[in-house]
């Protein structure tokens, strides 16, 4: 089991890499900014798609963007800017939590040589990104849909199964009567009238 | 066979509709969630004419919040980064509260009516130092005037319109600290007064607008400032020196710098040390000297002159403009079971505007932090609210002699959580009448009913919610059959013990501890943990349950130690103790006296360990297991095993300590390896079985240890951060040690990883979560653990014949021979904490609980980390349940237990069985609460809430109902074919 995973990761790291490559083969500046010798900006966005989900509007205020797994905390300007000082040049980590949405991690290169540039990618899917433009993956629904009422849903339930069990057995039962040996079927009757009531043995033939 | 092929379907179908989730509509139900901000640090109220009242605070949890006057409520609320400490807070222009945090060098605005950040401003800062905060209180909205901000050496002059840093000054080279800055309404000119190495006093003024110095002044104080300093009006600010015995008046008026030195002495008899109590009074001074409060009067000329004094601990509020050029100032002090809130003018001590006595709670402790606001009342008198903050960290709004509301704040800080069962019912465990009549019950059930076929309305829905709410019988104080209904027991950093109904969250009993001989140097002590002391069963049932609540008084590690001794049902303190030495691990024995009373070990700083109950026969008790008992020690790159030695009765009297001696030791090399997170097993956890049937019907054997510790190392460079060590430099590798031989019993190295590291670990496996930096991913790894000892059991014929060893005793002297399992897996999350269900018997299967860093915690089931996963599963391993193997563990939203809640500042997941197996109750703990009832695999031992009983009558009425008829039918039948 082990060498199969460390065969995946290995896919992973070459993947990673032949992007990587891709990424310096096409360097597009995204945001940089130097506050001094060693620390640099790392500005961004956070764009949202038009509510999707109802009951989960895109509210601005209740987004918190990560750095480095709780290193930095920052929240978002009413139009979806934000930006973390004083990050020292290295690889980074920055995750975006909003309730209602899933976002990928993005792994942040910032460079010490290029003077604090920052080339972005997702961790999830491994794409590059041109810009720090950060972007749901999927919208998350966190309770169950109630399946609308349908009439499977009540045969479903254990009720339900009852019901048709007696269907079967009141309407269907009979048919199989017919076919059952007169003699037999006297023989029954005797015994139901020797009862008077009806027993549900009685009308069971495959009982007998 | 009809009724074979009936039950196959009946039972494929209900294996089908098995569900993972919650309806929207069952939120609620069986979780609640709390929210809460922490302990207040200042607070600015926003009382305009218009508009919903509100008071802005800013908490030691680093939270900022908006909360409503009238109600308490919270209106928004963002908790900051756990380095990003808030230091001020104001409101600017009126509609921005500003925030300065991280030691004064970040600043933020946020819109005051929905809490939504506005700019966010990075400030300079080089070293460390105190920070300050000003915020203009300009009425004029048109003249803007810049915040000026002192932090980290520099002062910047900030526009509060969109944060632009509009000019900075560097002291840092004289190291310069900023003590107070005056912006005198209606002039440009601010005056900066602060210290240079608490010697020297220097007065800039500055042009607050083009950031030049216009003036300069400084003077040398030969003794020294112990930094402690209260403005008391323009111009002027009296300080203490540090011998804390002289009151210095520093004056500075048109730039020029003055000193007049008052010796407390002259003020009061019994001089001692002083303490100065308000920082923003108008030409007044609290000052505590030997409990005492003493309110000094600021003559023009610097003179001071005693007008007042309180012979009891005081609160001060700052002063506060009231009409006609008067200041007030609020003052809140106890007496007894009371507190006394006085509102004074500062230049009238004597006309005092208002006077209120308001009964208090004893377990909230003392005041410590009074906020006060004026309105005008509708005769056009003013009327005070007064916002106080007591020792137990709650939060209090007194107005017109009434609390008005109260949050529990304290409840922010939980440190530790133990579960309690509630008493038994009077008449024994019964269902109370919680449905009234027949009718009632009946058209409950209907209502759920025509819930559960989406047929309801809008109001049905309300009410079905209410029903729900109201007829589990959740809330009841007895305890039930299920043993849903049960104490949370959590101790707050306070010191403060409070037990929450798992049904509803509400606090049940709660109580301050309090230090047992009201001793000067201790008088509250800190909680630190909780353990249970005394679970009655079989004897002593007539006992009340109770818990021992570890305390210490002070923050250092020798500092004494407390013990209390709490009653469950009542919440009364049964006895406490200074136990007169230090607390460094408490450790619960698997042994129990004749009144269930656990017995426990207290290690303390000099190695000795204690001893408690103090009973003789404790002592017989731990006598008999004297050389059983052994223990460790975690410090920074070793790990030690101890063994008891001895009584310590030859340098102390004390029958019940003993003297230990070092067994084992494991260093790691601190050049490459540095401890960085250790675990064992939860003691109380339930195993159900050893044994494990492969899909091959082949058996493993769990090798299930009280005695595992977990450990992980990472090498020292990659103990920081993520993003501050490459790949190469850092290294992950985790032990798995026996506590009673310090054998080394496995070691697992990840190259390329670094911390930090969750873990959890549960029977024989372990689970936990780093971060792997080749793929810059977080990774989860499981490691499961087999006795190969046992391996060789299998033959049915060796069972019979009795040639096996499972009955031989298991002991951990013997060198055991384990084999591992492990495997790992991507997760896309950072993790805050992990935890794992646990159930009463150990049956049902677990689920892993996540609690994510968005403060959100996802269950995540047991199959998904299990080492024999593989990426084909072959028919067998799929019946058992095997998951093919995927890199990635997933995320699905419908798996977060706290479905659309968030659990702000998540610190920690508690897990505690109920009576049925398949339950397991969850408590979350951070800023905020959050408790929810789980069935890992679904409730398989009892109907659901859902179960409708109204269906199952109706089917039955139907079924009665055909058979009346069909009976009737063959009647007639039969007569028809009698008359043929």
């Amino acid at each position: 089991m082990a060498p199969i995973l460390r065969s995946t990761s290995l896919v992973a790291l070459i993947v990673c890499q032949i992007s990587l490559i891709f990424l310096f083969a096409s360097t597009l500046p995204i945001s940089s900014g130097s506050d001094s010798e060693d620390s640099y900006t790392i500005t961004g966005r956070v764009r949202i798609p038009a509510s999707t989900v109802i009951g989960h509007a895109a509210k601005f205020s209740n987004i918190k963007v990560i750095l480095n797994g709780g290193q930095h905390v920052t929240f978002l300007r009413p139009d979806g800017y934000f930006t973390f000082h004083k990050v020292p040049a290295g690889t980074h980590l920055i995750e975006v939590y909003a309730m209602g949405y899933f976002f990928s991690p993005v792994r942040v290169d910032v460079s010490a040589r290029h003077r604090g540039k920052v080339q972005a990618t997702l961790t999830e899917t491994r794409r590059s990104l041109t810009e720090l433009v950060l972007e749901p993956l999927r919208a998350e629904q966190y309770y169950e849909m109630r399946e609308p009422f349908s009439v499977m849903s009540i045969l479903k339930s254990p009720m339900g199964l009852m019901v048709g069990f007696m269907v079967v057995v009141v309407f269907l039962m009979p048919k199989l009567m017919e076919n059952i040996d007169p003699e037999e079927m006297k023989s029954a009757q005797e015994q139901m009238r020797s009862q008077g009531v009806p027993s549900l043995t009685s009308l069971l033939p495959a009982s007998r | 066979m009809a009724i074979r092929v009936f039950l196959t379907l009946l039972l494929f179908l209900s294996s089908a509709i098995l569900s993972f989730a919650l309806y929207e509509d069952q939120a609620g139900l069986t979780d609640w969630h709390q929210r809460y901000i922490g302990k207040v640090k200042h607070a600015v109220f926003h009382t305009q004419k218009t508009g919903r009242k509100r008071v802005i605070v800013s908490t030691e949890e680093n939270v900022v919040a908006s909360l409503d006057l009238r109600h308490g409520e919270i209106f928004w609320r963002h908790v900051l980064g756990t380095k990003d400490a808030i230091d001020g807070v104001g409101i600017a222009l009126g509609k921005y509260v500003i925030t300065l945090s991280s030691e004064g060098s970040t600043l933020r605005a946020w819109n005051l009516p929905d809490g939504q950040m506005v700019w966010e401003t990075s400030l300079h800062s080089a070293q460390h130092s105190k920070s300050l905060l000003s915020v203009p209180i300009n009425l004029k909205v048109d003249k803007d005037y810049p915040i000026i901000v002192f932090g980290g050496g520099y002062l910047h002059a900030v526009s509060a319109i969109d944060g632009e840093v509009l000019w900075k000054k560097d002291f840092t080279a004289e190291g310069f600290e900023v003590q107070r800055v005056l912006q005198p309404p209606g002039s440009s000119i601010i005056y900066v007064l602060g210290f240079i190495n608490f010697s020297e006093a220097v007065v800039y003024q500055i042009d607050s607008k083009s950031g030049e110095v216009v003036a300069e002044k400084s003077m040398m104080f030969p003794g020294g400032f112990s930094g402690e300093i209260s403005s008391v009006s323009s111009d002027k600010v009296v300080v203490l020196d540090s011998t804390r015995s002289i009151l210095v008046t520093i004056g500075f008026i048109d730039g020029d710098i003055s000193f007049q030195k008052t010796p407390i002495s002259d003020l009061v008899e019994d001089s001692g040390k002083a303490e100065i109590l308000s920082a923003l009074l108008s030409n007044m001074l609290a000052v505590k000297v030997n409990k005492r409060t003493l309110f000094v009067k600021v003559g023009g000329e610097g003179k001071l002159e005693v007008v007042d004094s309180l012979s009891d601990e005081t609160a001060m509020s700052d002063s506060l403009p009231v009409a006609d050029d008067q200041e007030a100032f609020a003052s809140v002090h106890h007496e007894g079971s009371k507190i006394h809130l006085m509102v004074k003018l500062v230049n009238e001590l004597d006309n005092v505007l208002l006077r209120e006595t308001i009964q208090m709670d004893q377990h909230r402790g003392r005041v410590h932090k009074v906020f006060m606001n004026n309105y005008i009342r509708t005769d056009r008198s003013n009327g005070f609210r007064a916002l106080i903050v007591m020792e137990d960290h709650s939060l209090l709004l007194l107005q017109q002699g009434a609390i008005v509301w109260s949050r529990e704040e304290g409840l922010a800080s939980v440190t530790d959580v133990t579960t309690a069962e509630l008493p038994l019912g009077k008449d024994g465990v019964s269902v109370a009448k919680v449905e009234h009549t027949l009718f009632e019950w009946l058209k409950g059930h209907v209502l759920k009913l025509k819930g559960s076929l989406l047929l309801a309305s809008p109001e049905d829905v309300v009410a079905i919610q209410e029903l729900r709410v109201k007829s589990s019988g959740k809330n009841k104080l007895t305890r039930d059959h299920n043993g849903f209904r049960k104490l949370i027991l959590a101790l707050t950093r306070p010191g403060k013990l409070f037990a929450l109904h798992t049904g509803d969250g509400r606090i049940v009993w709660s109580m301050l501890l309090k230090s047992p001989s009201n001793s000067q140097a201790c008088e509250r002590p800190n909680g630190i943990s909780l353990y249970q002391w005394q679970v009655p069963h079989h004897h002593a049932m007539d006992e009340n349950p109770s818990v021992l609540v570890v305390g210490k008084c002070g923050s250092d590690s020798s500092a004494p130690g407390v013990l209390s001794f709490v009653d469950v049902y009542t919440g009364k303190e049964i006895s406490s103790s200074d136990i007169g030495h230090s607390v460094v691990q408490v450790m619960p024995l698997p042994f129990t006296d004749s009144t269930e009373q656990r017995l426990h070990l207290i290690a303390d700083t000099v190695g000795h360990v204690h001893l408690y109950p103090k009973t003789s026969e404790a002592l017989s008790i731990f006598q008999r297991e004297f050389q059983n008992v052994y223990w460790y020690t975690v410090e920074a790159d070793i790990i030690r095993g101890h063994v008891m030695k001895g009584s310590c009765s030859s340098e102390t009297a004390d029958e019940y300590c003993f003297t230990t001696r070092e067994l084992w030791t494991v260093v790691f090399p601190s050049e490459s390896e540095k401890i960085i997170s250790t675990l064992t097993r939860k003691p109380n956890e339930v195993v159900h079985t050893q044994a494990k049937v492969n899909s091959d019907q082949d058996l493993l054997y769990k090798y299930v240890s009280r005695n595992l510790l977990f450990v992980a190392t990472v090498s020292p460079k990659g103990a920081g951060e993520i993003g501050s060590v490459t790949p190469e430099e850092s290294s992950l590798v985790v032990y798995l040690i026996d506590t009673i031989t310090g054998r080394i019993l496995h070691r697992l190295s990840h190259q390329g990883c670094q911390g930090p590291v969750h873990a959890v670990f549960s029977e024989n496996w372990v689970v936990y979560h780093y971060f792997n930096l080749r793929a810059h991913k977080y990774e989860v790894t499981v490691v499961e653990i087999y006795d190969q000892s046992r391996a060789e059991n299998k033959n049915v014929w060796k069972l019979i014949l009795g040639k096996h060893n499972l009955t031989a005793p298991i002991t951990s002297y013997s060198r055991p021979e384990v084999f591992t399992k492990s495997q790992s897996y991507f997760f896309a999350q950072s993790v805050k904490t992990i935890a794992v269900t646990s159930t009463a018997k150990g049956i049902t299967s677990k689920q892993l609980l996540i609690g994510t860093i968005g403060d959100q915690i996802l269950a995540l089931d047991k199959r998904f980390v299990d080492p024999r996963r593989t990426l084909n599963p072959s028919q067998a391993e799929k019946e058992e349940g095997i998951i093919p193997l995927t890199d990635t563990l997933p995320i699905i939203p419908q798996a977060y237990i706290t479905h659309s809640h968030k659990v702000e500042g998540l610190r920690g997941i508690v897990t505690a069985p109920s009576k049925l197996e398949s339950t397991t109750h969850v408590f979350a703990y951070g800023v905020d609460l959050f408790y929810t009832r789980l069935a890992p695999s679904k409730t398989y031992d009892s109907l659901t809430d859902d179960f409708s009983y109204a269906l199952l009558l109706i089917t039955i009425v139907a079924l009665v109902a055909a058979i009346y008829i069909t009976w009737v039918l063959s009647e007639k039948k039969e007569l028809s074919e009698k008359w043929r």
